[in-house]
Formats: C-alpha cells, sequence, structure tokens
C-alpha cells in the first residue's frame, strides 16, 4: 500500500535553493517530524511531517463535512421579541451585491467561502487517487492551483470579525450563533492543521513513486 | 559572510517556487519539469512591480481612511463611521483590547507595511548589505501579518448582514470599506511581488 509506505520514513538527502535568500543548501536524510531550514537565513525548506499525507487526507474530509454545514445552515440570528433576522454565511455576500459595492461582495465571497471549498477540493483531488497508487490526471494543474488559492482562503480573519461585530452589537440586541458558526470555527482549526502537515516535497516523492 | 555561501544563482540553478525542486538552467523562462510552474532565476520585474503596486496601495489608503465603511440608520436618524470613528467608539466605551485588535489590523498593518516595502526596495535598489537576514524576517513577517487587516471588511459585512431592523436600525457599507479593502489586495499583490533573494544578492558579488 502506498500509503502506508512513508510513516515515519526518513527523506533523501538533497540539493535545496532557499526561496528566500537562494543559498544552496546540502540536506542531509530528514527523520520523521524533522525541519530543514536555511543555514544563511533560517527560512524554513522542508519539513517531514509523520503520516503526512494520511493526515491532510482525513482533515481534509473532516473539512469537507464541516464545511458543507457553514454554508448550508444557520449563521448568526440577531433581534428583539419577533423582530429577529435570521442569516447564512452568504447573507452578507448578498447584500453587500444588493448595495452596489460589487466589488465588495466578490472579494468577501472568494476569501470566506470559494477559497476554503477550493483548498478542500484540491486536497482531495491531489490525495484520494495517490492514497490508491494512482497519479490523478493533471496533477501538476491542480497543485499549482492549490498553491494560489490558499492565501485568499482567509476564514480565520473572518472569525475574528465575527467577534468583533459581535461586541459591536452586544448593546442593541441580542445575537445568537447557529449551528454553522461553530462548524465555521471547527473548519478553521481543520483547514489551517492540513496546510500544517501537507508537505509538497513528500506528497511529489509519493507522486513519483506512484509513475 | 563563510565562503561556502553558493546560489542556485551562481551554479545556473533555480528554485521552483511553487514545489521547491531544484531546476537545471531555467534563466528567465523555462518551466518546472516537476509541477510546470514557470521558473524564474528572480521575479520578473520584481522592483519596479513592487513599486507600482506600493504607490497604488497609497492612494487608496486615503480614501479607505477618510470615506465612511459603515452608514448607520437607526430610529431615522444616520450616522457614518471611518475605521478611525470605529476605532474612537470602542475607546469611548472602555473596550480597550479590541480598540487596539482593529487599530492594529486596519491602521497601523497596511501602514507598516507599506513603509517596510518602501524600506526594502530602497535598501535593495542602494545594494545594502546592512542586516540581511533581519530585512530578511521583516520581510517574511510583512508578508504573513497583511491577511489579517481584511478584518474590518468582514465585521462590514457581518453588520450589513444582520442588521436589518427597518426603522428601527440598519447599516449600509460604504465607499471606504471597497477602498479598504483595495488596499489589503494590492498590499498582498505587492508583498507576493518582491523578492527577498534580492536582499542577497549584493553577496555574491562581493566574491566575483
Amino acid at each position: 500500500m502506498a500509503g502506508n509506505k512513508r510513516n515515519d520514513e526518513t527523506m533523501p538527502p538533497t540539493l535545496y535553493a532557499c526561496h528566500e535568500c537562494d543559498l544552496l543548501n546540502r540536506i542531509p536524510p530528514l527523520a520523521a517530524d524533522q525541519t530543514a531550514r536555511c543555514t544563511r537565513c533560517n527560512a524554513v525548506l522542508y519539513r517531514n511531517p509523520s503520516e503526512c499525507l494520511e493526515r491532510t487526507l482525513a482533515l481534509a474530509l473532516a473539512a469537507l463535512a464541516l464545511y458543507l454545514v457553514a454554508v448550508n445552515f444557520p449563521f448568526l440570528s440577531f433581534g428583539r421579541g419577533a423582530n429577529v433576522v435570521q442569516t447564512s454565511l452568504l447573507t452578507g455576500v448578498a447584500d453587500l451585491y444588493r448595495q452596489g459595492l460589487v466589488l465588495l461582495a466578490v472579494v468577501v465571497l472568494v476569501t470566506s467561502v470559494i477559497a476554503p471549498a477550493m483548498v478542500i477540493t484540491c486536497y482531495l483531488y491531489l490525495l484520494v487517487p495517490v492514497k490508491h497508487g494512482r497519479v490523478p490526471a493533471h496533477v501538476r494543474g491542480a497543485y499549482r492551483l492549490l498553491r494560489a488559492i490558499t492565501p485568499w482562503n482567509m476564514i480565520e480573519v473572518f472569525l475574528l470579525g465575527i467577534l468583533v461585530a459581535l461586541v459591536k452589537l452586544a448593546g442593541m440586541a441580542e445575537v445568537i450563533p447557529g449551528i454553522a458558526v461553530w462548524s465555521f470555527a471547527g473548519l478553521i482549526v481543520t483547514l489551517a492543521w492540513a496546510a500544517g502537515t501537507f508537505e509538497p516535497e513528500v506528497y511529489w516523492h509519493e507522486v513519483e513513486s506512484c509513475q | 559572510m563563510s565562503e561556502a555561501a553558493v546560489t542556485a544563482k551562481d551554479l545556473g540553478l533555480t528554485g521552483c517556487h511553487d514545489c521547491g525542486v531544484l531546476c537545471r538552467g531555467a534563466g528567465q523562462h523555462g518551466e518546472c519539469p516537476r509541477c510546470g510552474a514557470s521558473l524564474h532565476e528572480r521575479k520578473p520585474d520584481s522592483i519596479r512591480r513592487t513599486w507600482a503596486l506600493v504607490i497604488a496601495a497609497c492612494i487608496f489608503y486615503l480614501p479607505a481612511n477618510l470615506l465612511p465603511i459603515t452608514h448607520t440608520t437607526s430610529l431615522g436618524h444616520t450616522q457614518s463611521d471611518t475605521i478611525m470613528s470605529g476605532v474612537l467608539y470602542f475607546i469611548s466605551h472602555g473596550d480597550w483590547p479590541l480598540a487596539l485588535v482593529i487599530f492594529t489590523a486596519s491602521v497601523a498593518v497596511p501602514l507598516l507595511k507599506l513603509i517596510v516595502l518602501v524600506f526594502l526596495l530602497v535598501s535593495v535598489q542602494r545594494r545594502s548589505r546592512w542586516r540581511n537576514r533581519d530585512r530578511t524576517v521583516l520581510y517574511r513577517f510583512t508578508e504573513a501579518v497583511g491577511r489579517w487587516s481584511m478584518v474590518d471588511v468582514f465585521v462590514v459585512t457581518i453588520l450589513v448582514a444582520l442588521v436589518k431592523l427597518g426603522a428601527l436600525a440598519n447599516i449600509e457599507a460604504g465607499l471606504g470599506a471597497v477602498y479598504f479593502a483595495l488596499v489589503v489586495i494590492i498590499t498582498i499583490f505587492a508583498a507576493e511581488s518582491f523578492d527577498p533573494r534580492l536582499i542577497w544578492d549584493p553577496e555574491e558579488n562581493q566574491h566575483e
């Protein structure tokens, strides 16, 4: 089974150019959970997280479940007595669009809804076939898409925004968090964790051994 | 620096910036054999592009801070708030921690980011060799912290979605929020277009 092969495996030595200062580093074999750093500027070059691809896949699956709940279920409710407004994650985007602030609506839609969905999709697309010993079609394009979209996934910043908004509205009326808020918070943890366990160097070694 | 400092560029090699693999003889054109990303020995036109984006962000920084980001209607009375008046609101309510969060994320971070980028650009153009390692750390920090500036944009979005109680209370987004989002996005692109390897390039010329 290709997936189990990498458990606690030592990574072979390589020559690696630092992406921040361009120094050529001679990296010795890397044991599990070790990190290779640039000897000149101390930037992290790559790591060897144990069970890297299995953990990322598991976290991506958990993230998918949390994402579906976060998008489809009630997010926040606000009001007093009979006058209660219930919102979903997309309500704010729709309202900004209606108010004519299309650019702002697009920015919020991409950073809080589209980017996390694409990150999860890319992880699953890249990892599921490799788990079964096959290389996904267009693996290079999918990998580059993951790299390009990741910085635009800003859900953790969105959560800070929720907290600030809650304090701001505390005096006006009651804010009731829905189940989607809790899944959203869980989504942040799982996606950040997945990004921490996914290591390109390990992934590409695995792809090459599948070919 | 020790004499063992050999860069990829010295040997005509390029590290792929997407997957990290070391590639032979890419020069300014070429494709990574492993992930297909286009290879650049140094990011193309890094200094000019970063300058252009920094200047654009500086221009948008003014309307972002001067125009209102929200219009709040409450019992027939409308109030417009800028980013700073939001900070002052929290201070007047004794909410120091929150005032600090908003001030840091919305006012200080974008401004510091622009100042740091200008400093890095000028020092690279003067081929400075002053504290390369610290300047690289400064760049790394600038790149990582920029996203948190988006917090005010999200606060506005959530307020707009929630506060729709008709005549009782209603919040609409203002034009300032659009400019502010632009500033954050442009500075993210500016940090991305700057190539930190340029900080270290004057080192190599010392050996020649």
